[in-house]
């Protein structure tokens, strides 16, 4: 614990806009993840392990297309789009079969999806691990703001995942789509007995919600390398995040996401041995306050 | 609800017989594999079955139960290294330990519904896991503890040697077991599956139900501490793998292979588990890929432990 290096930080605007800039980033790429989780739990009532996997996968996509096509954008799209469909042939494949039983049994589906991805980036990449380097577009000199120091990667990534955030939100509240899975979300057997394709809308949520984790692993590629274990510390980050915002909740999990990403940001300058311990009490300690999570419904 | 009526003194006498036949087996046949197999699935039965209590009889599906395993684990042998005491002593203050610590992180817990309460275990597991992990000075951080286990000998015998800590891990185990069993058979083990099937009316019917269900979580935390401590004799000192999340995730695993409504079901679903990570060890690199499989086709095909399909199937043999 160094509470002096973190006081020293807040004097200086030059360290407060390296950090905040660190945990913004930290923060947004986590949101990405997360939304879809609080999506998916949302609508399907299913929690997700298998979602650090997605955002696994959607990385090395993402490196293996930059390899052949040399173009960061494709790799991006490439990176969401196959986890799109991934997570179409996951829902169809095997989540389809355990609908409202046991939510253990749903658990060692996704567990067991984890352990086989794992083993099959080593078989297919290798087990060390890759860094996909910045793309030659961003290796340019860094912006300074007060002082501080922010490579322009960063600014696009934030922007990025702040663009996506305000399409998720409007899409949710203004199409007639995002309507549908509100409602879906409240009570799926009444939407369903509207005459909704509940099993088309549960699929297409987990496309939407596989993407998101796609791209948020093909973004991070850049800044973050490749290992075949590292969906798991992701997705124990964005559970944290569903459940500090209230499970369900998409302004929750941005709400949420951007606190964790500011709490690691500063966290490593105060607490440089103990920050992933300072997560679990954020969490612990927001859970004693509100149970149902900052933005959850009552439960 | 048959078999809540059978006599606890056939249970006895099945532990029993049961115990008998595996103190028996090093003097027909030694086989240092199967002893060191027999030892491992000691703890992680223990570590399973105190799980199926909260999960299977209560209900609540806790994601941080290995905390409590790997708290008893360092618990007990920082107590063997640091003190003089001996071992039944430094045990018993491991587990009594232990439950102190579930009955403060239960507290916290169990009034929480279905999914925050699997989310906050699992945060204070992975607090706990950080802490061991940064507090290097006492645990020895992510080397774990080393130096091993001062060899006290306890009524003649030596645990160094692997015939005696396989005797002992067996009664420790098979008295564990039977302990919880005669838990979950009596009246409080009936309020924990009423307060499983249906909460509210356990409540009206005057159940004080957070009370219920931190008395859950303390026993079944004190008994995974039990297990810790067998886990720390085996490996001669405690490692922060032991209270980290995939080996709360190995317990779910063997719950649910062996069957969440068969009170023997961990214990299968334990020595199912362990035998398969030791045959995949020594056949294939990629033990994950194999085990995934394995599990999705449990989990897909039978979609209930083994022992619970048994019962499915043949409900006149199985009780």
């Amino acid at each position: 614990m160094d509470l002096n290096a973190l006081g020293a930080c807040f004097a200086t605007s030059a360290c407060v806009v390296t950090q905040t800039t660190s945990g913004l980033i930290v923060g947004m790429l986590l949101f990405l993840v997360a939304a879809g989780v609080t999506l998916i739990f949302g609508v399907l009532k299913v929690v997700n392990f298998a979602h650090g996997t997605f955002y696994m996968l959607g990385g090395y996509v993402a490196y293996t297309a930059l390899g052949v096509t040399g173009s960061y954008a494709v790799a991006v799209l490439a990176g969401a789009l196959s986890m799109a469909a991934f997570g179409v042939a996951f829902e169809r494949a095997l989540i389809s079969r355990v609908y409202g039983s046991n939510v253990l049994m749903q658990l060692l589906i996704c567990y067991a999806v984890v352990l086989i991805f794992d083993d099959l980036v080593k078989i297919i990449w290798g087990p060390e691990f890759h860094a996909m380097g910045m793309p030659p577009a961003f290796q340019v000199p860094p912006l300074f703001i007060a002082g501080g120091v922010v490579p322009p990667f960063y600014a696009v990534l934030i922007g990025i995942a702040a663009l996506i955030a305000v399409i998720l939100g409007l899409g949710l509240s203004m199409t007639r789509l995002g309507k549908t899975v509100r409602a879906a979300a409240i009570n799926a057997q009444m939407v369903s007995a509207l005459g909704v394709n509940t099993t088309l809308l549960f699929t297409i949520v987990f496309a939407i919600g596989g993407g998101l984790a796609g791209l948020a692993g093909a973004l991070a590629a850049p800044v973050r390398s490749l290992s075949p274990g590292m969906g798991f510390s992701v997705l124990i980050e964005s559970f944290i995040v569903t459940v500090i915002g209230g499970m369900g909740s998409i302004p929750g999990a941005l709400v949420s996401a951007l606190l964790i990403g500011l709490v690691r940001g500063f966290g490593t300058i105060g607490f440089p041995q103990f920050t992933d311990g300072l997560i679990y009490i954020v969490m612990i300690a927001i859970l004693l306050l509100r149970p149902q999570g900052l933005f959850g419904r009552r439960l | 609800m048959k078999e809540n009526r059978r006599p606890a003194m056939r249970e006895a006498a099945i532990a029993a017989l049961a115990l008998i036949v595996v103190l028996a087996i090093p003097f027909v046949h030694r086989s240092p594999a199967f002893e060191d197999f027999v030892i491992r699935l000691s703890a992680m039965a223990l570590f399973a079955t105190s799980l199926n209590l909260l999960v299977g009889n209560t209900g609540m599906v806790s994601f941080g139960h290995g905390l409590f395993y790997g708290l008893g684990a360092y618990a007990f042998a920082l107590m063997m290294q640091m003190t003089e005491l001996s071992l039944p002593v430094a045990a018993v203050l491991a587990v009594l330990f232990t439950a102190v610590a579930a009955l403060c992180v239960g507290a916290i817990c169990v009034r929480l519904s279905t999914d925050y309460f699997a989310f906050i275990t699992l945060a204070f597991q992975m607090l706990i896991y950080s802490v061991i992990i940064s507090w290097q000075s006492l645990t020895g951080g992510d080397q774990g503890l080393r130096g091993g286990l001062p060899r006290r000998e306890i009524f003649g015998f030596e645990l160094a040697s692997q015939l005696h800590l396989y005797q002992f891990c067996a009664v420790v185990a098979v008295i564990g077991l039977l302990a919880l069993r005669h838990i979950s058979a009596s009246p409080f083990g009936q309020t924990l599956r009423m307060i499983r099937d249906n909460d509210s009316r356990t409540s009206f019917l005057g159940v004080v139900l957070w009370r219920a269900r931190l008395w859950a979580f303390t026993i079944a935390g004190s008994f995974a501490g039990l297990g810790g401590v067998l886990a720390a004799l085996f490996v001669s000192g405690a490692y922060p793998e032991l209270a980290d999340w995939p080996n709360s995730g190995q317990a779910i695993f063997a719950v649910m292979l062996g069957g969440i409504n068969s009170f023997l079901g961990p214990l299968l679903g334990a020595a199912i588990l362990l035998a398969l990570n030791d045959l995949l060890a020594r056949t294939t690199e990629y033990q994950g890929l194999v085990l995934g499989i394995v599990v999705l086709i449990f989990a897909v095909g039978l979609r209930r432990g083994v022992l619970d399909f048994l019962r499915r199937a043949w409900p006149s043999s199985l009780r």
